[in-house]
C-alpha cells in the first residue's frame, strides 16, 4: 500500500531514520529457509531480521529479533503507543490491536507473526484529527479515567460493533470480556457502546447537560500528546 | 470587582454542569503519552534483578559477567552485601541497556548469594501469644503511624507515654513539617522521654487496651448483644501503568525525571535527598520532573522509589543518556503497593430498640515489615457510649503497605458496618433502621438520614427488604445491604499561575496533576466561570515542577486545592482587567463583570466590549496572577472537609456453587460544591466498580512455604471485569445546604462502602456471615457449611 503520510502517526522523516538506524547494525540476517516434511518453513533468528509490518495500511519496516512481540515492535520501533503492555501474557487486552479484522493481544503475537497481515490500531481509527464515532462516543460518555486500558478498549469495541453493529448486552460482555480497566470506567463503555448502538435510553448514563461541542471533541496539545 | 466567593447557582455559567474531560479525545486515540510511552533519542532500557526470597541477607553480587555482554551500558548494586530484605522482590541490582532484551539477559549472567532467613506472611490467624508493646516508639514505628493515619492526638500520648528511642532532628522536624504533621506531635515528640532501643522484637505487637466509659458493666446489662469475626485482606493497588521513570542529565549538575506519579512536585525533593545521601550531591533546584498522564496511582505513586534513583544512577554511569524503568506486572504487584489487611472480633451491645450501647474489638492486621496500625474503629458512630479496643499489629513479609483509595477506611467500614448488620439480625430488625437510630452517635447525622432515606427511594430498600436468609426456593438467594462512609478532603497547599495574554488566550500554569479524575477540565471549568469564557477558550498546563508548586494528589485533597487556587488567580487577573477596561466603559470597576465572552456594565443591557477587545488593551505583556490556596490552618473558605455517602447493594448468591453476583448498587454521596457533575459522577461508578473488585476478587494470596506471593498477575490477581458490573446509581447531594460548604474532594469515600454493602448483602441473602473478604465461592460454601446446610 502506498505510503500517506497525513494520515500517520510517524512521519516520512521519522520512518526513514528508523531505517537508518537499523541498516547500519551489521548482524541482519533474512530467514533460513528448511524443508521440513515437503514444507518449507522459515526458521528467524538467532539475530535481527528484516521484517514489515502493514499497520494502519502503511508500510513500515525495521530489523528485529525474533523474539521481538508485535507490541514491542508497534511501540518502540514505530513509536505507535496507544497499545499498552500491562499484563505482558495476554491477560488484560491493554494491548489490543486488530489483525485481519480481529481483534489481539499484541503481547501474545511475535512481530516476524504479523508480517503480511493487516494490523489496525487505535491510532489508525482516527481520521486525522477526526475521532471514529467509537471514540466520540467514549468522550461524551466519560468512557475513561486514567485512560491507560482505554486504547485497548476502544479498540476491541470498534472491533466488537464492526462485526455485530447491534450486540445483545451478553455479547457486548463478551467482546470487551477480555479487557480489564482499574478505574472501573465500565459503567460509562457501557454507555457509550448503549449511544453507538442507538440504546441511548436504556444505559442509565445521565446523558450532558451542557454537551460538549465537538469543536473541543478533538486530539490536541492540550494534555500533552 | 469579582471577588473569590463561589458563584451561587442561578449565576453559574460552567460549575455544576457536566462536561466532558478536556483529555478524552487524547486518551481515546492513543495520543495520550505516559512516562511509559516516552522514547527520546538514545533511550536506554533499565531492569531490576529482584530478591527471590521473602526474607534474606545479601551475602555477595557478583555483575561482572552482565557487565561484558555488548549493549550493557551502565550496572549499579542497590542492595550489597550486608543488606536484609523484608519481601520477596526488593530490588537487588540495576541496569542499562541499549534494548530490552539484552537488558534481561544480562540479569540473568548477575550472580547473587543469599542467607535465606525465616519468613512470617499469615497476617489472617488470630495471633495467640501477643505480648502487649510498652517499649519505645522506634522512628519507623512513628512512619508506621503517620502511613496508616492514626489520629494525631493517638500520636501525641503513645510517644509521651512510651518514649521514643530516636533523636528528634531539625531535619526530621522540617520534613514532618512538608507532610503537614501538627505541631502538637512536634511538640509532644520533642518532649518524649529518650530510651534506649528495644533489642528484640516481635512480630506481633498488641497496642494497650483502649477503654471509654464502663464497657463490662455496659455488656453486663445489655438488652441484647451480639458478636462476630470479620476481616479484609492484604489486596494491591495493580495500576495498569506500571510505576516506573525515566531520568537523564542534560548536563552534569542537571537531572530530568518524568516519573509515573501522583506527586510531581514532590519528586525533586525526594530525589534530592536520596541522590545526595549516596553519593551523588544535587539540590532540588536542579531537578525538574514532569508528567502529562498517570496510568493509576490509587495511593501507591507518592514517593520517588528506588527505582527512580536508580535510574538516575544509571543514566549518570552512562554519560546522561535516558534510562526508562518500568516494574514488570509481577513486580508491580509485588513491591508497588500492599494495602493493610484488617480483621476483628467484635462484640456489640444494644437496647432492644436497636440502640448501640457498647462495643468491643479484638483487631489485628499487617502493614508490612512495620506491622501497621488499628483502622478507625468503631467507624463513624464514634460516639458509643462505652467502648473496649485493643489491636495487635502483625509485621509480615507480605510487602510493604502503601496508601490504598481511603486508606483504613474500607477496613473500618467492614468492621463496623458488618459488626452492625449482624445486631440487627440478632434483634430481628431491618438494618436500615438500626443505622437510623444510631445516627445521633455519627458527626453528620441529618446528612446521613438525607442519604440513606434518598438510598432507600432510589433501591426500593423498604419495599424489598426480607429478614436474614431468603426463604424463596431454589438455588439463587436474593439480598440487601447497606454501609455508610466518611472522608475528610479539604484542599491542600499549592498554587497556581493564570496569564490573559493580550490577544485574549488565557493560559494557566500548576505543578499538580491529573490521575484520571479530570482536574484539568475541572480547572478550565472554574477559570472559565470565572472570565465569563467557554471551556475551550482555556489553556491549562500542568504535571511539571517549572510551574508554580502544587501537593500531591492524595487524600483527595486535589480537586479543593487547584479549584480554590485557580479561582483565585483567575479573579485577580479579572480584576486587573477590569480596571484596565473601565474607564473605555465609563464606570468604576467594580460595576463591571465578564460574561459569555464579554466584559459588561452590570444591569445595563448592551454596554459592553468583547473579551478581545478588552484583553487588547493589556499592554504587551497581558497580565499573570498567583492563585494559592492557604495551609489548612487557615479557615476554610473555598474548599472544605468532611464529606458523607450511604450505599446500598442487591446481590444474588448461588449457594450450589458459591458464586456471589452483584445485581445493583446505589450510591448517594455528598462532597460540597461540585465542580464537573460529569467527572463526578464518574468517580462514584468507579469506586463502586472498584468496591465490587475488592469485595469479590481482589487478595494478595502469599504462600507459607516460600512467602512469595501466589497471584502476581492479571489472571489470578482478578479484577472485575465488564461483565461483572451491575446497573449502578449514583446521586450526587447538591444544592442548598451543601454548594456553600465549598469544593471538597470525592477521590476517597464512595470506595469506602461497597465492601461492608456487599458483604451485608451476601448475610441477607444466605442467612450467614460470610466473614472476610473477598467472598469467592470456597468462603461462601464454607460459611454455609458451617451454618448446616443450604440457606
Amino acid at each position: 500500500m502506498p505510503d500517506d503520510e497525513s494520515k500517520q502517526g510517524v512521519s516520512r522523516r521519522e520512518f526513514l531514520k528508523i531505517s537508518a538506524i537499523t541498516v547500519s547494525v551489521p548482524a541482519v540476517i533474512g530467514p533460513t529457509v528448511l524443508e521440513v516434511g515437503g514444507e518449507e518453513i522459515p526458521v528467524y533468528g538467532p539475530g535481527k531480521t528484516p521484517i514489515t509490518l502493514t499497520v494502519n495500511g502503511r508500510r513500515y519496516t525495521a530489523d528485529l529479533e525474533p523474539r521481538v512481540t508485535l507490541l514491542d515492535a508497534l511501540r518502540d520501533s514505530f513509536d505507535l503507543t496507544g497499545a499498552k503492555r500491562v499484563c505482558d501474557r495476554a491477560e488484560c487486552g491493554a494491548c489490543t490491536v486488530l489483525l485481519d479484522d480481529r481483534p489481539v493481544y499484541a503481547c501474545a503475537v511475535l512481530a516476524i507473526d504479523a508480517q503480511g497481515r493487516n494490523i489496525s490500531t487505535v491510532e489508525g481509527i482516527t481520521s486525522g484529527d477526526a475521532l471514529h464515532p467509537v471514540q466520540h462516543a467514549f468522550v461524551a460518555n466519560d468512557a475513561q479515567q486514567c485512560g491507560f486500558c482505554t486504547p485497548g478498549f476502544v479498540m476491541a469495541s470498534y472491533a466488537l460493533l464492526k462485526h455485530n453493529p447491534n450486540p445483545s448486552p451478553e455479547q457486548v460482555a463478551k467482546g470487551l470480556g477480555g479487557n480489564y480497566c482499574r478505574c472501573g470506567t465500565y459503567y460509562g463503555m457501557r454507555g457509550a457502546i448503549g449511544q453507538m448502538t442507538g440504546q441511548r435510553s436504556t444505559v442509565g448514563l445521565p446523558q450532558s447537560e451542557v454537551l460538549t461541542d465537538r469543536e473541543t471533541d478533538r486530539p490536541t496539545d492540550q494534555g500533552g500528546a | 470587582m469579582a471577588d473569590y466567593k463561589w458563584p451561587d447557582a442561578q449565576h453559574r455559567t460552567l460549575i455544576g454542569t457536566r462536561q466532558s474531560r478536556l483529555d478524552g479525545p487524547v486518551k481515546v486515540s492513543g495520543r495520550a503519552k505516559y512516562t511509559y510511552d516516552q522514547n527520546p533519542k538514545g533511550l536506554l532500557a533499565g531492569a531490576i534483578l529482584r530478591c527471590p526470597h521473602a526474607h534474606a541477607k545479601v551475602v555477595s553480587v557478583d555483575t561482572s559477567a552482565a557487565e561484558k555482554i555488548p549493549g550493557v551500558k551502565a550496572v549499579q548494586v542497590l542492595q550489597g552485601p550486608g543488606k536484609e530484605v523484608h519481601w520477596a522482590g526488593d530490588e537487588i541490582v540495576a541496569l542499562a541497556a541499549i534494548n530490552e532484551g539484552i537488558a534481561e539477559d544480562a540479569l540473568r549472567a548477575i550472580k547473587v548469594q543469599y542467607e535465606v532467613l525465616p519468613h512470617f506472611v499469615d497476617d489472617a490467624t488470630e495471633p495467640k501469644s501477643a505480648a502487649e508493646e510498652t517499649g519505645p516508639l522506634a522512628l519507623d514505628d512513628l512512619i508506621n503511624m503517620f502511613s496508616n493515619q492514626v489520629p494525631e492526638p493517638q500520636i501525641s500520648s503513645t510517644v509521651q507515654k512510651r518514649g521514643i528511642s530516636f533523636p528528634v532532628t531539625d531535619d526530621l522536624v522540617k520534613r514532618m513539617r512538608s507532610f503537614n504533621v501538627g505541631e502538637n506531635v512536634i511538640k509532644a515528640l520533642q518532649s518524649a522521654p529518650q530510651k534506649s532501643p528495644e533489642s528484640t522484637r516481635s512480630p506481633f505487637k498488641k497496642s494497650a487496651v483502649n477503654v471509654t466509659g464502663d464497657p463490662d458493666q455496659a455488656f453486663k446489662t445489655a438488652e441484647a448483644t451480639s458478636e462476630g469475626l470479620y476481616g479484609v485482606p492484604v489486596i494491591t493497588h495493580c495500576c495498569l501503568e506500571a510505576h516506573g521513570v525515566i531520568a537523564h542529565w542534560p548536563d552534569a549538575e542537571h537531572l530530568e525525571t518524568q516519573v509515573s506519579t501522583q506527586n510531581v512536585c514532590g519528586m525533586p525533593d525526594q530525589i534530592a535527598q536520596a541522590l545526595t545521601g549516596i553519593g551523588i550531591p544535587i539540590s532540588a533546584s536542579n531537578i525538574r520532573n514532569r508528567q502529562q498522564h498517570v496510568g493509576g496511582g490509587f495511593g501507591s505513586k507518592f514517593a520517588a522509589d528506588r527505582w527512580s534513583l536508580a535510574a538516575a544512577q544509571l543514566s549518570k554511569k552512562a554519560g546522561g543518556a535516558p534510562v526508562k524503568i518500568m516494574l514488570d506486572r509481577r513486580a508491580e504487584l509485588e513491591v508497588a503497593g500492599a494495602r493493610p489487611s484488617a480483621y476483628a472480633h467484635v462484640k456489640l451491645a444494644a437496647k432492644k430498640d436497636g440502640a448501640i450501647t457498647a462495643w468491643d474489638s479484638q483487631s489485628w492486621g499487617t502493614g508490612g515489615p512495620l506491622g501497621g496500625n488499628m483502622p478507625p474503629i468503631p467507624y463513624i458512630f464514634t460516639e458509643i457510649p462505652h467502648q473496649r479496643k485493643q489491636h495487635i499489629s502483625i509485621a509480615t513479609n507480605i510487602g510493604p503497605a502503601r496508601a490504598w483509595r481511603a486508606p483504613n477506611h474500607p477496613q473500618a467500614a467492614v468492621l463496623t458496618m458488618c459488626a452492625i448488620d449482624d445486631l440487627a439480625a440478632r434483634l430481628g430488625m431491618d438494618p436500615f433502621d438500626v443505622f437510623l437510630k444510631n445516627l445521633p452517635l455519627t458527626p453528620r447525622a441529618n446528612v446521613y438520614e438525607a442519604e440513606l432515606r434518598k438510598a432507600d427511594e432510589l433501591m426500593q430498600w423498604k419495599k424489598r427488604w426480607h429478614p436474614r436468609g431468603d426463604e424463596s426456593s431454589g438455588p439463587m438467594k436474593r439480598g440487601l445491604g447497606l454501609s455508610i462512609h466518611t472522608w475528610g478532603g479539604r484542599g491542600h497547599q499549592g498554587a497556581g499561575d493564570l496569564t490573559i495574554h493580550p490577544d485574549g488566550t488565557v493560559e494557566y500554569r500548576s505543578g499538580t496533576q491529573d490521575l484520571g479524575t479530570g482536574t484539568r477540565t475541572a480547572i478550565a471549568m472554574v477559570i472559565g466561570e470565572t472570565l465569563g469564557l467557554p471551556l475551550n477558550a482555556i489553556t491549562v498546563k500542568i504535571g511539571d515542577t517549572n510551574f508554580p508548586h502544587d501537593g500531591g494528589s492524595g487524600g483527595s485533597t486535589t480537586i479543593g486545592a487547584v479549584s480554590a487556587e485557580s479561582r483565585r488567580a483567575a479573579t485577580d487577573a479579572l480584576n486587573e482587567l477590569l480596571a484596565k477596561v473601565a474607564p473605555t466603559l465609563g464606570v468604576a470597576p467594580d460595576q463591571l463583570e465578564a460574561l459569555y465572552g464579554t466584559i459588561r456594565v452590570k444591569d445595563t443591557q448592551g454596554k459592553s466590549i468583547t473579551w478581545k477587545k478588552a484583553c487588547s488593551m493589556l499592554g504587551a505583556t497581558g497580565v499573570t496572577a498567583h492563585g494559592q490556596n492557604p495551609d489548612p490552618s487557615k479557615p476554610p473558605d473555598l474548599t472544605n472537609s468532611g464529606v458523607g455517602g450511604a450505599q446500598m447493594a442487591d446481590v444474588s448468591v448461588d449457594v450450589e456453587t458459591g458464586i456471589v453476583r452483584v445485581n445493583k448498587m446505589v450510591a448517594v454521596q455528598d462532597c460540597g460544591l461540585i465542580i464537573n457533575l460529569k467527572t463526578a459522577e464518574s468517580q462514584c461508578y468507579g469506586a463502586l466498580i472498584m468496591g465490587i473488585s475488592y469485595a469479590l476478587f481482589e487478595e494478595k494470596i502469599m504462600d507459607p512455604t516460600t512467602g512469595r506471593m501466589l497471584n502476581p498477575n492479571m489472571q489470578f490477581y482478578r479484577l472485575a471485569g465488564y461483565g461483572d458490573i451491575p446497573e449502578l446509581v449514583v446521586h450526587m447531594m447538591t444544592g442548598p445546604g451543601y454548594d456553600e460548604r465549598g469544593v471538597i474532594g470525592l477521590g476517597e469515600p464512595p470506595v469506602v462502602s461497597p465492601g461492608a454493602a456487599i458483604s451485608n448483602a451476601v448475610a441477607n441473602a444466605i442467612g450467614v456471615r460470610v466473614p472476610f473478604l473477598p467472598i469467592t465461592p470456597d468462603r461462601v460454601l464454607a460459611a454455609l457449611e458451617k451454618k448446616g446446610g443450604a440457606a
